[in-house]
């Protein structure tokens, strides 16, 4: 899965030469193998390592402010999203609502690496929600259609259908 | 910027080292535990540090590498791996120590858990000989992982062995500026004991191979619960429920004719939503409602509830009127054939319907008059005017589906006179752009119509008391109910029950006597007429809310009119009518990745699923599988081939055939003597605590979680003859064999439960597992009764009938031909070129050329295309003259035999053609 969200990020990245991987452990963290013999373990240090190998460090966030919170939401990604439990999801989603009410991405006005990851990530509970849930989770749904139309983030994921209009508020008597 | 710590919080030790170490100014608060300081999430957490933006960073690795950064210090490669690290693999297993050495008092075992993230640490500081994890000089990893150590390396009594490494590069971490009088600040001097009452705030942590466990999307049934320990109370009380006699005194098994409400008895009146009779249901109509109340009945009548089921097909309306006007025939006649097509339909998914009726009767229109007079008579119907669009070439008014135009929204062209299907707002028909009769294609002109409205803000607080009352002590889906209280949130508004129509129930007010009833006033009284058609005491059930429980089941679209418009009109009516106390809502059932779309020739449709060959238990298992219950939910053939091969062949028929083949093989088809030893007893409380979850949760209608539990029984059962093995057992020693014999009769009887667990869900397997051991009827009510027994109603000696294969494998050729054949590409051809002269007036001929070729004679095909194209005009043009009905007929008929011949000719089998024109 995270192997599958890498070369997804490699191809965003336009990286030409596609890297080694291996993963580790029963968690399958992933982890690069470079030509030196040099190895990086984990999704985030890697997907960092990509963006500064692409020479697109805009995309860690373009101030010192806007790097750590895009770091904090990459942190957020591997601590929360992965291996998540049934009752962990609602305070995912409520987080994530809440945090992007006034937020057109995750550290504000620009796109970074961690709305990518992060997409990944949310994806398969997105799917699993029905559709009086993405109403719910209405912030988090706008961003995540954003996110998903982004040019050249999605790849490896199917898309998810949402809904423009809702259809819970009951205006049609 | 402001830094928010609180006392005691050891987290709270990595940002207050990192500003020793870095010496950036920050303001630093104290706060309680419980504070909430980062306002977007919902619970309190510290440390939270604000940044001049406003924005709060609240993780405490990233405050650290943010300070670090203020500094001119970027964080490396090495530097994120060594925080990843801590924050994904190091912190759990620490919360875990830190728990068992605070709140447990089992300091003892913290090297245990901590070893090999301490080795780790130590391998890399030895093997570098550097310093610093990172190099020759401190970053945010060091201060991190120096924080998060602190309270156990710090802790002598917690004996971490000789790590020579690592405890050089603690103290060197320790010894910089006040690092360490920071921690033990933190601390309060108390080491961990000071961390106490902030760890007992927190969530108990899992062991840290929980996080390993799969992410919660899979299906229900894939989850297991094999961890459940099992009391010696719960032991003992199962060996004493596998000993109970067989219940012989009732048999609710037949029903007598008819069927009404008696004393002392759950009286339980069941409906499922009125399909509408001119289209043919899909997959997700059947699992939606009918499959869903069959399952339901037939468990309420195992459980020995006096239960009746009605449901039946819904004819009034525009579309049935639509229908027979373009097909020639009257609605009547329409009605007719396709009340029939859906009958077929329940019938061969085995929905067992106590009565299956349709609202064209007699009945129903003395009914629906009854109680539109009553609501007449206590006045809670208004007059209003309408304006309505009126075709003068035809005569009448177009109500809704009669009249196409633009969209006032979306400018879509093709916008029907009740919404738009491109934008799918609602429309008021007078405000299309255009509008254009649907019939003879004229202009209609706007003229102003009488109607009446129900007026629903009168009854609405009547309504509210009542819901209160119905939602608190009845099972209402969670979706029923938030619909329900939006409706009632955006205020009520007076509901038009009128339509100037002629196919609906008249009007029997002197002042409308050329209109009908609304179909969505008129049709759920079809609940009423349809049991009045049953038996002419149907007043028994329909008024008699005190002897009566009332289940509504029905798909989440048809929500409002059963929880909100149709209880209006029985509560207005003041005629002590039975109301709804439970109302289950299913959300959508899509096809693969997409909608079920008639029109598009996606999906499978009630009268194809016979045609794929595979049983209809099969189909009803794995619908009810996938029932989308809470959620929407997708049907797809690749699943339904593995949930067929995994769960049905391997797991449960696997289990059951193996049970019962060791009685026939190893013991001459008598079930042996058992003698149960403490795995026995353990594995009865294991079974016993499944059938009882299922009990609950079929109570509660929750059909497809308690689906669940019959599949963990087998696979409690499978794991059992696998590690007892019977089959090598019995070649051994007496005793050997009499353990061989033991395992074999239990596992018989638990296959036996498990028949009568299934009988609500795939009735014709469960009848055959019963016969092929031979069991007594009365097994399914001993097992169901009260909160379940798991009763060994196989006693020893029972001679068992013939056994044989429950299930087949779906093949993985035979799923992707079905694929193929309803995926809606070249399906289109077959759909569209089979159907009536009535779609080639909705869809262009030029439909019929996209249509992919396939086989046959292409060039003919071609032919014959345009063939069909040119006798489709005609057949419009015919109608749009208003031509002779004889004259027409006779080019319908020439247009059919066209488009048989184009199937051929296309290399499709014509069959389908007259059976699918039947669904039009």
């Amino acid at each position: 899965m995270a192997l599958r969200e890498l070369s997804s990020l490699e191809k965003y990245l336009g990286l030409k030469k596609p890297n080694k991987y291996t993963t580790r452990g029963d968690k399958k963290i992933p982890v690069l193998q470079s030509s030196n013999g040099t190895q990086l373990v984990g999704l985030l240090t890697i997907a960092c390592h990509l963006v500064k190998e692409a020479k697109r460090p805009e995309l860690l966030g373009d101030s010192t402010e806007r790097r750590a919170l895009a770091q904090q939401w990459l942190e957020y990604r591997v601590t929360r999203l992965d291996g998540y439990s049934k009752e962990d999801v609602k305070n995912i989603l409520q987080d994530l609502n809440l945090h992007l009410q006034d937020k057109v991405y995750l550290t504000g006005n620009q796109f970074t690496v961690a709305d990518a990851l992060m997409y990944y990530g949310v994806h398969p509970l997105i799917v699993d929600l029905s559709i009086q849930e993405k109403e719910q989770y209405v912030n988090v749904t706008r961003w995540f259609d954003h996110i998903q139309h982004y040019p050249g983030v999605r790849h490896h994921l199917p898309l998810v259908v949402v809904l423009r209009n809702t259809i819970y508020t009951g205006r049609h008597h | 910027m402001k830094l928010s710590v609180s006392e005691g919080n050891p987290h709270c030790i990595k940002p207050l080292a990192a500003l020793q170490v870095t010496g950036v100014q920050v303001s630093v608060h104290y706060v309680n535990h419980d504070e909430r300081v980062v306002p977007f999430l919902n619970r309190p957490v510290v440390p939270a540090l604000l940044l001049p933006s406003g924005q709060h960073l609240f993780s405490p690795n990233v405050i650290c590498r943010y300070l670090f950064e203020v500094k001119g210090q970027e964080s490396s490669d090495l530097c994120n791996q060594w925080l990843e690290w801590e924050a994904t693999s190091l912190q759990p297993a620490l919360q875990l120590a830190l728990h068992m050495a605070v709140l447990q008092g089992k300091g003892s075992e913290v090297s245990k858990v901590l070893q090999g993230h301490l080795n780790v640490l130590e391998q890399s500081l030895s093997k570098d000989n550097m310093p610093f994890l990172t190099g020759e000089s401190v970053s945010a990893a060091d201060v991190v992982l120096w924080a998060s150590l602190y309270p156990v390396l710090s802790e002598t009594s917690l004996a971490l062995g000789e790590r020579g490494s690592l405890k050089t590069w603690f103290d060197l971490v320790a010894a910089m500026h006040g690092c360490q009088s920071t921690a033990q600040k933190v601390l309060q001097g108390k080491g961990l004991q000071g961390m106490k009452s902030y760890m007992q705030r927190q969530p108990v942590p899992q062991s840290s191979q929980c996080r390993d466990a799969p992410p919660c999307n899979s299906n229900p049934a894939e989850i297991e619960d094999n961890d459940r320990v099992v009391t010696e109370e719960e032991m003992e009380a199962a060996v004493l429920a596998w000993s109970r006699d067989l219940n012989n005194s009732c048999d609710s098994a037949s029903r007598q004719y008819p069927i009404l409400p008696q004393e002392g008895k759950r009286n339980i009146l069941l409906t499922s939503a009125l399909p509408y009779v001119n289209n043919v249901p899909h997959l997700g109509n059947i699992i939606g409602c009918v499959l869903s109340a069959d399952v339901f009945s037939r468990y309420g009548r195992l459980r020995g509830w006096n239960l009746l089921y009605v449901c039946g097909t819904d004819e009034y309306g525009t579309a049935t009127e639509n229908k027979a006007r373009e097909e020639g025939l009257t609605p009547q006649q329409i009605c007719d054939k396709y009340h029939a097509v859906h009958a077929a339909i329940y019938k061969w998914f085995q929905i067992d319907f106590d009565y299956f009726g349709r609202t064209t009767t007699e009945k129903q229109t003395e009914i629906a008059q009854n109680i539109f007079w009553r609501l007449h008579e206590r006045g809670f119907l208004l007059e209003d005017t309408v304006e309505q669009l009126r075709c003068e070439n035809c005569q009448r008014f177009l109500a809704d589906r009669f009249v196409e135009g633009t969209c006032p929204h979306c400018s879509y062209p093709e916008a029907r006179g009740d919404q738009c299907d491109k934008c799918g707002r609602l429309i008021n028909a007078v405000e299309l752009g255009e509008p254009q009769c649907k019939v003879c294609k004229r202009t209609p002109i706007i003229r102003s119509s009488k109607h009446l409205f129900l007026d629903l803000p009168k009854l609405e607080n009547e309504l509210e008391q009542w819901l209160d009352r119905s939602f608190s002590t009845g099972d209402w889906t969670a979706n029923a109910k938030q619909i329900t209280r939006s409706w009632l949130r955006d205020g009520l508004k007076p509901r038009c029950i009128t339509r100037d129509l002629q196919w609906g129930t008249p009007v029997p007010h002197p002042d409308f006597k050329d209109k009908v009833f609304y179909v969505w006033f008129d049709a759920p009284i079809g609940y009423l007429s349809i049991t009045a058609n049953y038996t002419d005491q149907w007043e028994q059930w329909w008024k008699n809310p005190q002897q009566v429980e009332l289940y509504n089941f029905m798909a989440k679209d048809n929500v409002p009119f059963h929880s909100v418009v149709f209880p209006c009109s029985l509560l207005g009516a003041q005629d002590n009518y039975t109301l709804v106390n439970h109302l289950i809502a299913t959300e959508y059932l899509n096809y693969e990745d997409t909608k079920f779309s008639k029109s598009r020739g996606v999906g499978v449709f009630g009268d194809m699923a016979k045609d794929t060959g595979i049983p209809s238990d099969v189909w009803r298992f794995y619908l009810l599988y996938v029932r989308p219950e809470g959620q929407d939910s997708a049907f797809s053939w690749a699943d339904m081939a593995l949930k067929n091969n995994s769960e049905l062949l391997n797991n449960l028929g696997n289990f059951i055939n193996r049970a019962a083949m060791f009685v026939t093989k190893f013991f001459e088809g008598r079930v042996p003597v058992m003698e149960l030893q403490r795995e026995d007893k353990k594995l009865l409380a294991l079974v016993g605590w499944e059938l009882q979850q299922y009990i609950q949760l079929m109570d509660k209608v929750k059909i497809r979680d308690a689906l669940k539990h019959i599949l963990n029984i087998s696979r409690h059962g499978n794991q059992y003859i696998q590690v007892n093995t019977p089959w090598k057992k019995i070649k051994e020693g007496d005793a050997e064999r009499q353990r061989a014999g033991t395992v074999t009769g239990v596992s018989v009887n638990m296959a036996c439960l498990l028949s009568v667990m299934l009988l609500p869900y795939m009735p014709t397997v469960s009848q055959t597992i019963r016969d092929q051991l031979n069991a007594p009827p009365s097994c399914i009510q001993t097992i169901l009764q009260g909160s379940g027994a798991f009763v060994c109603v196989l006693s020893a000696g029972h001679s068992i009938g013939s056994v044989s294969p429950l299930f087949q494998k779906l093949e993985a050729d035979q799923i992707e031909a079905l694929k193929k054949k309803f995926g809606g590409q070249q399906q289109t051809s077959p759909q569209r070129a089979a159907g009536t002269p009535s779609e080639a007036v909705s869809l262009p001929s030029a439909q019929a050329e996209v249509a992919p070729v396939i086989g046959g004679d292409p060039e003919k095909a071609k032919q014959l295309t345009q063939a069909v194209a040119e006798q489709g005009e005609k057949v419009r043009a015919l109608k749009a003259q208003k031509a002779e009905k004889t004259v027409i007929t006779a080019e319908v008929a020439k247009l059919l035999d066209l488009k048989k011949q184009l199937l051929i000719a296309e290399g499709k089998k014509p069959e389908p053609a007259p059976q699918k024109g039947k669904k039009k």
